[in-house]
C-alpha cells in the first residue's frame, strides 16, 4: 500500500488552509510558511457554498475564497504552485458537489497533474464514493476516509478493510472548529486502532499546542483548520497573518514533538 | 435494480460519517413501523381527531365554470395548522418518540413545516428547536409567533441568502452535534435516505384520500393532478399513489421574476444533477459547482433543490414539470379568494396558476390541484400587489 510520507516517526502536524483565502498567493506563502514552520502535510480546502461539516471560521473562510473568484480550476492550479515549491504532501478537502460538476475523471487527472497526494471529501462516504474514489486510484492519488466517534464496530471494519494512506478521525460529534473533543477519545481511538492498520490523524476542534499536545499521544498526527484559519484572519489575511499562522503551526510542533 | 435508497441514479447519503449511525438507526425505525400496524393505527387516530383528516376534496364550482374545466381543491388548507406539513410532522414525531428522542429540530422556508413541528412536539411534550432564515422571519412574522407561542426555540440563520437552504445547512449542522439525543424532523422529500421515502410515505395519505373521494364524486379517476413543488413533499404525497394509474401529474416550479431572469427557484427544468443536503438530486448550481441562491416570492418554493424521487419522474417523465412566476401566481392567489372565498397559500397558488395553461389546452377536462396550504401567512408578500391600491 502506498505510504504518503506524512507519518514518518515524528508526530505529523497538518494545518487546513482555505485554497484563495483572501488569494492564492497569500495561500501560497502561507503555505511555504507553515512547511517551514514544520506541518508534515498541508490540506487545501476546496471553497464550497454549503459547508455541511464545517463550523463559522471554515465557513467564513470559504465565503471570502468564493468572492475573491476561487474555483475548483484555481484550486488545482494553486496547488501545482504548491507542489513545485515545496516537498510534503499536499491534500485537497472539499464536498462533493463541486468535484461532481468538474467532473470525477477530470478532476482526479487534474489533482494527479498537479501533484496532489491525497484527497478528503467530507460528504462523501465510501457506500457513495466508488465512482470518484476508483477515478483517484487510477491517478495514484489516495482517497482518505474518516470516521467518527458515534461510528459502529461493523462500518468501522469496513471502514478498515478500504482505508488507505491514513484515516482522518474526527476529534468530536460536531462540526469542525467547535469546542471540546469527545468523552472517551482514548477509547474511541483504541477502537479505531482494532480495525485500521494505516495511521491515524485526528481532526476537528484542535484549537492550540495544549490539546493538540494532550491527543498527540494517541495518534499519529493532528489535523489544524479554524484555528491557523483564526489567527492567519484575525492578524488581517495579509503577511502578518502568513506570520501567525505559521507560528501557531510551529507551537503546535514543538508541543507535539 | 436500484440500490437501496435511490431512485434510479438519485437519492443516496451523502452526509458526514457522524450522521451514519443517525440514519441507519432511523432507516431501521422506518422500516420497522411501515409494518406495525399498532404504529400505523396510532397515526391514523392522530390525523383522523387531531388535524382534522381527511381533509375535503372540493369541487370548486365557479372556478370550474371560469376556466371551463372541472375542478377539485384537495383541501390540505383544512389541517390543523393549515397546510400538509402536519402529516410528515405528526408521523416523524411519533418515529421519534419511538426512538427515545425527546429533542426534535426542524428548519423552515415558510414557516409552515416549522409551525407543524412546533405543534407536534407540544402535544407529545417534546423540546423543539427551529432553524430559520433572518428574511423568512422577516416575512413570516406571524408564523415565528405562532412557534414561540407553541413553545419552540426560532433561531435565526444569517449565513448564505439566509432563506430555506441556509437554515437546513443549520439544521444539519446542529444535527451533527446532538445526534445522540436530537431527531430532525426535514419537511420535505429531500435529505438523506430514508428521509425521502419516509416524508413521501407520512404524505401519500393525501393522494390516498384523493382516491377514494374523486371515486366517490365522479366514479372515475382525474384526467390530471396538478401540485406545486419546491422540496416537492406535498406533490409527492398526492401524486403517489397514482404511480401506476393513467393519470396525468403535473408539477409546478416558482419562476419568480421569470426563468429569463435568473431569479427564480426552477430546479428540475432549470438545474443540474448535483449534491446537497445529502441526497443527490437536480440542484440550481453555478458551471463551478456552486449552488446558486434561489427566488421566489413564495418562501415555501425558495429552496435550490429538490426531493430525488421528482428527479427521476423528470427523466422518466411519469410527472411532467412546468413553471408559473411570481405575478401569475399572486393573480391565482386573487382569483381564488373572489371566485370560491379561499385564501390559498403563495405556493399552492403555483399550482392554480397552471390551470389558466390547462384550460386553454383543453387536454384535461377533471383535474384535482392540491391546495397544499392556507395563505393567511402570506398578507405582507400579496399586500403590495393585490391591496397596494384600494380595489374595494
Amino acid at each position: 500500500m502506498k505510504d504518503l510520507g506524512i507519518f514518518c516517526g515524528k508526530k505529523a502536524v497538518i494545518p487546513f488552509v482555505m485554497t484563495g483565502d483572501p488569494d492564492a498567493d497569500t495561500t501560497v506563502k502561507l503555505v511555504e510558511s507553515m512547511v517551514e514552520a514544520g506541518a508534515a502535510a498541508v490540506e487545501l480546502g476546496m471553497p464550497f457554498s454549503d459547508p455541511l461539516a464545517d463550523g463559522p471560521v471554515i465557513q467564513e473562510a470559504g465565503q471570502r475564497a468564493l468572492a475573491s473568484g476561487t474555483t475548483l480550476s484555481s484550486v488545482l492550479e494553486t496547488a501545482g504552485r504548491i507542489t513545485e515549491r515545496t516537498s510534503v504532501p499536499v491534500i485537497l478537502m472539499g464536498y462533493v458537489n463541486p468535484i461532481m460538476s468538474y467532473g470525477f475523471d477530470r478532476f482526479a487527472k487534474d489533482a494527479s497533474r498537479s501533484g496532489v497526494a491525497a484527497v478528503i471529501v467530507p460528504d462523501l462516504p465510501f457506500d457513495e464514493g466508488d465512482e470518484l474514489y476508483d477515478a483517484l486510484r487510477a491517478q495514484g492519488v489516495t482517497p482518505i476516509l474518516m470516521v467518527s466517534p458515534n461510528i459502529g464496530d461493523e462500518r468501522l471494519a469496513e471502514i478498515g478493510r478500504r482505508a488507505e494512506g491514513f484515516v482522518y478521525c474526527v476529534s468530536l460529534l460536531g462540526v469542525t472548529g467547535q469546542g471540546g473533543l469527545h468523552q472517551g477519545m482514548k477509547e474511541y481511538i483504541e477502537r479505531v486502532r482494532r480495525h485500521v492498520s494505516v495511521p491515524l490523524a485526528l481532526g476537528f476542534g484542535i484549537d492550540g499546542p495544549e490539546r493538540a499536545a494532550s491527543v498527540a499521544p494517541m495518534v499519529d498526527g493532528v489535523v489544524v483548520g479554524s484555528a491557523v484559519i483564526k489567527a492567519f484572519n484575525e492578524a488581517g489575511g495579509g503577511p502578518e497573518g502568513v506570520a501567525r499562522g505559521a507560528k501557531l503551526v510551529g507551537d503546535i510542533v514543538s508541543a507535539v514533538g | 435494480m436500484t440500490k437501496k435508497g435511490y431512485f434510479g441514479p438519485y437519492g443516496g447519503r451523502y452526509v458526514p460519517e457522524t450522521l451514519f449511525p443517525a440514519l441507519e438507526e432511523l432507516d431501521r425505525a422506518y422500516e420497522a413501523i411501515r409494518a406495525d400496524g399498532d404504529f400505523q393505527e396510532e397515526l391514523k387516530v392522530l390525523l383522523n381527531k387531531y388535524s382534522g383528516r381527511p381533509t375535503a376534496l372540493y369541487h370548486a364550482e365557479r372556478l370550474s365554470d371560469s376556466l371551463g374545466i372541472k375542478v377539485y381543491l384537495k383541501r390540505e388548507d383544512l389541517n390543523h395548522t393549515g397546510a400538509h406539513k402536519i402529516n410528515n410532522a405528526l408521523g416523524q414525531a411519533l418515529i421519534a418518540r419511538r426512538l427515545g428522542k425527546n429533542r426534535i429540530i426542524a428548519e423552515t422556508g415558510a414557516g409552515q413545516h416549522g409551525v407543524a413541528s412546533a405543534t407536534a412536539a407540544a402535544r407529545f411534550g417534546m423540546e423543539c428547536t427551529v432553524f430559520m432564515g433572518e428574511v423568512d422571519i422577516a416575512r413570516q412574522r406571524m408564523n415565528v409567533d405562532r412557534m414561540r407561542l407553541l413553545g419552540a426555540q426560532v433561531v435565526p440563520v444569517s449565513s448564505g441568502n439566509k432563506t430555506l437552504k441556509d437554515a437546513t445547512n443549520e439544521a444539519i449542522r446542529h444535527w451533527v452535534a446532538h445526534v445522540e439525543d436530537c431527531h430532525y424532523i426535514i419537511g420535505s422529500v429531500v435529505g438523506p435516505h430514508p428521509y425521502p421515502s419516509m416524508v413521501r410515505d407520512f404524505q401519500r395519505v393525501i393522494g390516498d384520500e384523493v382516491k377514494e373521494q374523486i371515486m366517490a364524486e365522479e366514479g372515475r379517476l382525474p384526467d390530471a393532478l396538478v401540485a406545486c413543488v419546491g422540496g416537492g413533499s406535498n406533490a409527492m404525497g398526492i401524486f403517489y399513489p397514482f404511480v401506476d394509474d393513467a393519470v396525468r401529474m403535473i408539477g409546478v416550479e416558482a419562476a419568480g421574476h421569470g426563468i429569463e431572469t435568473g431569479e427564480h427557484a426552477v430546479t428540475l427544468s432549470g438545474g443540474r444533477v448535483g449534491v446537497l443536503h445529502g441526497s443527490r438530486s437536480y440542484l440550481l448550481q453555478t458551471d463551478d459547482g456552486q449552488v446558486i441562491e434561489p427566488y421566489s416570492l413564495s418562501a415555501g418554493l425558495d429552496y435550490p433543490g429538490v426531493g430525488p424521487q421528482h428527479s427521476f419522474f423528470k427523466d422518466t417523465g411519469r410527472v411532467e414539470y412546468v413553471s408559473v412566476t411570481d405575478d401569475q401566481a399572486v393573480a391565482a392567489y386573487g382569483k381564488l379568494c373572489s371566485l370560491e372565498g379561499i385564501i390559498p397559500a403563495l405556493e399552492s397558488s403555483h399550482a392554480l396558476a397552471h390551470l389558466e395553461v390547462m384550460a386553454r389546452d383543453g387536454r384535461d377536462s377533471l383535474v384535482v390541484v392540491n391546495l397544499s396550504g392556507r395563505g393567511d401567512k402570506d398578507m405582507d408578500s400579496v399586500r403590495p400587489f393585490l391591496l397596494g391600491e384600494d380595489k374595494r
